[in-house]
């Protein structure tokens, strides 16, 4: 859980401001951007996951070097995609 | 010395590292605290003590947050799962750590009901979707994690969901570090600063340990050679009598952190007298609570808590590892009645804690170098 990954965002959802669709290493997830309320995110744009929610806005050349390490680093980033994989929290 | 080449930036980190040995006073030791468990991670997964001069020494610090909760703690969760109609909710990490009465595994062998979930939303959706039972989350972290529990509650409050209650265990970083400053047992030279935590709380937080204490440190980021940078970055300051905070990670970690989060962390959660970290002891004002307002939200309200304390195991050696006491293969059970499969402390458990990332990484390269050297 100490991890945090780069994702792109895809979607912000219409009916929820607060959710925005993200794509992290090919999983696609709905991700909580509350905490950058002020940073007008937009599709294209990269932010820091953690937990289900963006920590920061990020440029693409830090989150490209991020994915590069965190592709290398094994075991931990596959576990964090895994659990990334099972969590939906814009449904239900 | 010996430079591994399985990492692309190896020209640039052998660069850095006779940069970092022209700098080493001669007959002069360093000794530097990497406080965050990623960078721990990083720094065994690579070698990168194979990268510096033998008057380098990195000390491993606190920042693992499945490291520092008590047993006693573990206990009060497993009580909490235990009881009727609970559902007890928490992120991987946390599953194998043993409290004095076993694990979260070995309560749900047990029976007790315990959900595995990448983010505490999720466990709000266990919630929503389970309305005959009481879902709570099993809150731990640093400020990293804090403003997600606190933002999750907000959320909760907002649907007017009304089974889901987090059991509080966030911890605050700086009374960590300043515990540590104020221990005779450990003289540093300066800190590697966290990464994370710090785009949430910012630079300045830190100001103290410069001004105070006359320690420099550098908040860094993850990669390799992030860290030697930030390495440089302490020893140019200890060589020109400088003592500062400085951004290494600036293109994550923005000077002032995230207000918003901030906010929402001072909102939800308030400091609490005091709390026990494993093997650092009781430090105050170092972890935070459920303010009243979310009192229906708050697992220590809702259940009674034993609150017991429990002593660790005699032979684990957590404590002084997570001071940067003692190195982790220096601990009585290292590799021997603790592994990673079945872990005797904490700092065996999660990936990040010091133990469990040398006996993956670490101990090839050390043995290698003996073997080398013989």
């Amino acid at each position: 859980m100490c991890l945090g990954i780069p994702g792109e965002i895809v979607e912000i959802l219409p009916d929820r401001t607060d959710l925005a669709k993200v794509d992290v290493s090919g999983v696609r997830r709905a991700i909580n951007v509350g905490l950058l309320e002020n940073e007008r995110l937009q599709p294209g744009d990269w932010i820091l996951i953690h937990v289900g929610f963006a920590l920061s806005k990020i440029d693409e050349d830090e989150a490209r070097a991020a994915l590069d390490f965190l592709e290398g680093i094994g075991q931990a980033y596959d576990d964090e995609l895994a659990a990334l994989r099972d969590s939906s929290i814009d449904r239900g | 010395m010996r430079f591994v080449d399985e990492y692309r930036d190896a020209e640039k980190a052998r660069a850095l590292s006779a940069k970092i040995t022209s700098l080493c006073e001669p007959g002069r030791a360093y000794k530097f605290m990497e406080v965050c468990g990623g960078h721990t991670h990083t720094i065994y997964k690579h070698g990168l003590e194979d990268y510096l001069p033998e008057a380098v020494t990195l000390v491993h610090g606190p920042g693992c947050p499945v490291c520092v909760i008590p047993m006693g703690r573990v206990d009060d969760a497993i009580h909490i799962a235990e009881q009727p109609d609970v559902v007890m909710t928490s992120f991987g990490d946390m599953m194998r750590v043993p409290g004095g009465r076993g694990s979260f595994f070995d309560s749900m062998a047990q029976g007790a009901e315990i959900r595995m979930v990448y983010s505490p939303l999720d466990a709000l959706k266990v919630a929503r979707q389970n309305p005959d039972k009481h879902v709570v989350f099993m809150a731990i972290g640093f400020e990293t994690t804090a403003p997600s529990t606190a933002m999750t509650v907000l959320r909760a409050e907002a649907e007017r969901i009304g089974n889901f209650s987090v059991f509080c265990n966030h911890v605050t970083i700086i009374p960590a570090i300043k515990a540590i400053l104020d221990s005779p047992d450990l003289r540093l030279d300066g800190f590697i600063g966290p990464g994370h935590v710090s785009t949430i709380i910012g630079c300045r937080p830190y100001e103290f340990i410069a001004r105070d204490y006359g320690k420099p440190l550098v908040v860094a980021g993850f990669e390799p050679l992030d860290i030697l940078q930030s390495i440089y970055m302490l020893l140019v300051q200890l060589a020109e009598g400088r003592s500062e905070v400085e951004n290494q990670y600036a293109r994550v970690v923005p000077w002032a952190g995230n207000l918003k989060a901030l906010t929402v962390i001072n909102e939800v959660m308030e400091l609490r007298p005091y709390f026990e970290w494993r093997g650092l002891g009781f430090i105050s004002h170092s972890a935070l609570s459920v303010r009243e307002k979310y009192a229906a939200y708050d697992a220590e309200r809702i259940f009674e808590i034993p609150g017991g304390r429990v002593a660790d195991p005699k032979a684990c050696q957590c404590g002084e590892v997570l001071k940067g006491v003692l190195k982790p293969w220096e601990c009585k059970v290292f590799g021997t009645a603790c592994t990673p499969e079945t872990p005797i402390g904490t700092c065996m458990v999660s990936s990040e804690g010091a133990c469990a990332a040398y006996y993956n990484f670490g101990r090839f390269s050390r043995e290698r170098v003996r073997e080398a050297t013989r």
